[in-house]
């Protein structure tokens, strides 16, 4: 089944929720995956502070800190997270010269990613994601299908900078796209078939795409069920397939837009009384602007 | 005499559900639903339950004989199955509303998603909104009302299960066919309109169903 949701908040106001708001989401839908979860969390200074980039790790080593001392280390169960004073590229490659038995699981000025196995309640106290300040957020809850438990398989992938994906659903030519972008020399962390649609958003984005224009183009190439939620820098979007075979549902109010799997998830928002709730018609983006 | 009140941020949703399978009251009311799934599935008896609030999936799921109302939009799946009795939702319906029912009437004031009213087998449907694409797919029996419009590939694969739908209708599915709106058809249409509160005229809508082409077999379709 899995779980996705996810929040992107217009009202500054709300900020400092955004982790308190997002863990709630989050333990409406533990029952749609309850083996893994994964978290991303848009503008939290304490975590990424300004003019730092931070970079999610896994595998990461016990001395990491030591290897790091000009920079911030944050260890959060399965994920590290390392934040310093430079680009992004450069810290991706500080990491990995320091550490090159480390896996990259996200990456960006402005984004933090944990993924870890094990209860999606534990590990939203692991992330400390009650005290997550921030202006977007998305989660998701892995009931695996298509590759193993592991932390590389939870969701949700970031695999440029900025960016994540969350998919609850199977892609059916995943191989086949794999190999494609494998030759325009494209490289995996994982065996996951969402993997493969992150790669595949990356690259669009790479490209000059926006969000939009990627998401249409991803429903061109790939089969299978699908709804995705899809973020960036600055954006937020939704897509499903041809037959909406997965469940999505989207709130719109003044300060905020959400978006997950159930109805439930979203009960406990404020101001969702007055929300405008509607389901994503397939293979229709939805995609929002900050 | 007042109904019994449930509120489900106090008390468990097991709680409700059996009190519902061996009624002590005529009237229920449900407060604070918050999309829990399965609120009121398995009711039995003649009993009104009103859920003040948006419901989860499979509400009123195997209604037999309930009247049931949702103040409230309702997820994937309500009616599932229903026998018989009623079931009203004031607000919109996600997919597969009232799937593989029976009988009863099932009312969704606003739109349902799609699949509405998959392999129904004898419910009466009637929407005052919209239908997503697919629905009434491999319908048997029963009869589908929308008010507005119809989605892409209605009817597909439909047997006797008759559609009338008053707005667009996006394209028929495999062996489903517009077919002439007769007397005896809008009178039908009248009175369902009537059953579920809703003003239109019966002579503003078509009539879908089946070509019976998929009922034999054909040499073409072997290997």
């Amino acid at each position: 089944m899995c779980g996705i949701v996810g929040l992107h908040l217009r009202d500054p106001q709300l900020y400092p929720r955004l982790g308190r708001l997002l863990e709630s989401m989050l333990c409406q839908v533990v029952e749609r995956g309850p083996d893994s979860a994964g978290v991303a969390v848009y503008g939290d200074r304490r975590r990424c502070p300004e003019g730092h980039a931070a970079v999610s790790v896994l595998d990461s080593p016990a001395d990491l800190t030591a290897r790091l001392p000009n920079a911030l280390v944050t260890p959060a169960g399965d994920t590290t997270v390392v934040a310093a004073p430079m680009g992004v590229e450069a810290l991706v490659d500080t990491v990995l010269a320091a550490a090159p038995e480390v896996r990259v699981v996200g990456s960006g000025t402005d984004l933090t990613v944990y993924k870890g196995t094990g209860h999606p309640r534990a590990l939203a106290a692991t992330y400390d994601l009650a005290n997550a300040q921030g202006w977007q957020g998305l989660a998701h809850t892995r009931m695996a299908t298509e590759s193993a438990v592991t932390p590389e398989g939870c969701h949700p992938f970031s695999v440029g900078p900025d960016q994540c994906l969350v998919h609850n659903g199977s892609f059916a030519n995943h191989a086949t796209i794999r190999r494609d972008l494998q030759r325009d020399g494209v490289l995996f962390d994982s065996e996951n078939d969402s993997e493969v649609g992150a790669r595949f958003v990356a690259s669009r984005l790479a490209q000059g795409d926006d969000l939009d224009k990627a998401l249409r183009l991803l429903c061109e190439r790939f089969d299978g069920f699908y709804t995705l939620l899809v973020t960036s820098a600055d954006g937020f979007a939704v897509v499903r397939d041809a037959i909406a075979c997965k469940p999505a549902i989207i709130a719109e109010t003044t300060a905020w837009v959400a978006m997950a799997s159930e109805f439930r998830a979203l009960a406990e928002l404020p101001g969702i009384e007055d929300a405008r709730i509607y389901e994503p018609e397939p293979e229709r983006v939805y995609a929002w602007t900050r | 005499m007042d109904p019994v009140t449930f509120d489900l941020s106090a008390a468990p949703l097991r709680e409700l559900n059996a009190e519902l399978h061996a009624p002590t009251s005529a009237r229920y009311e449900v407060l604070n639903p918050k999309g829990a799934h399965a609120i009121a599935a398995g009711v039995r008896n003649p009993i009104d339950v009103q859920v003040r609030g948006h419901a989860g999936y499979y509400c009123a799921g195997m209604n037999d004989g309930g009247e049931i109302t949702v103040h409230g939009n309702v997820g994937t799946g309500v009616a599932e199955n229903m026998m018989s009795g009623a079931v009203r939702v004031r607000g919109d319906a996600s997919q597969s509303a009232g799937a593989t029912a029976h009988g009863g009437l099932l009312v969704i004031e606003g739109s349902a998603s799609m699949r509405c009213g998959i392999s129904m087998k004898g419910i009466d449907i009637v929407v005052g909104g919209d239908i997503g694409p697919m629905s009434a797919f491999m319908a048997q029996a029963g009869r589908l009302v929308v008010c507005g419009d119809a989605g892409d590939d209605l009817g597909d694969s439909i047997y006797e299960a008759r559609i009338y739908v008053r707005g667009k209708v996006g394209s028929l599915g495999a062996d489903c066919v517009e077919k002439p709106v007769r007397y005896e058809h809008r009178a039908e249409l009248a009175e369902l309109l009537a059953a579920a509160g809703l003003e239109h005229d019966p002579g503003e809508f078509r009539r879908f169903g089946s070509a019976r082409r998929l009922y034999h077999f054909a040499v073409h379709n072997t290997y």
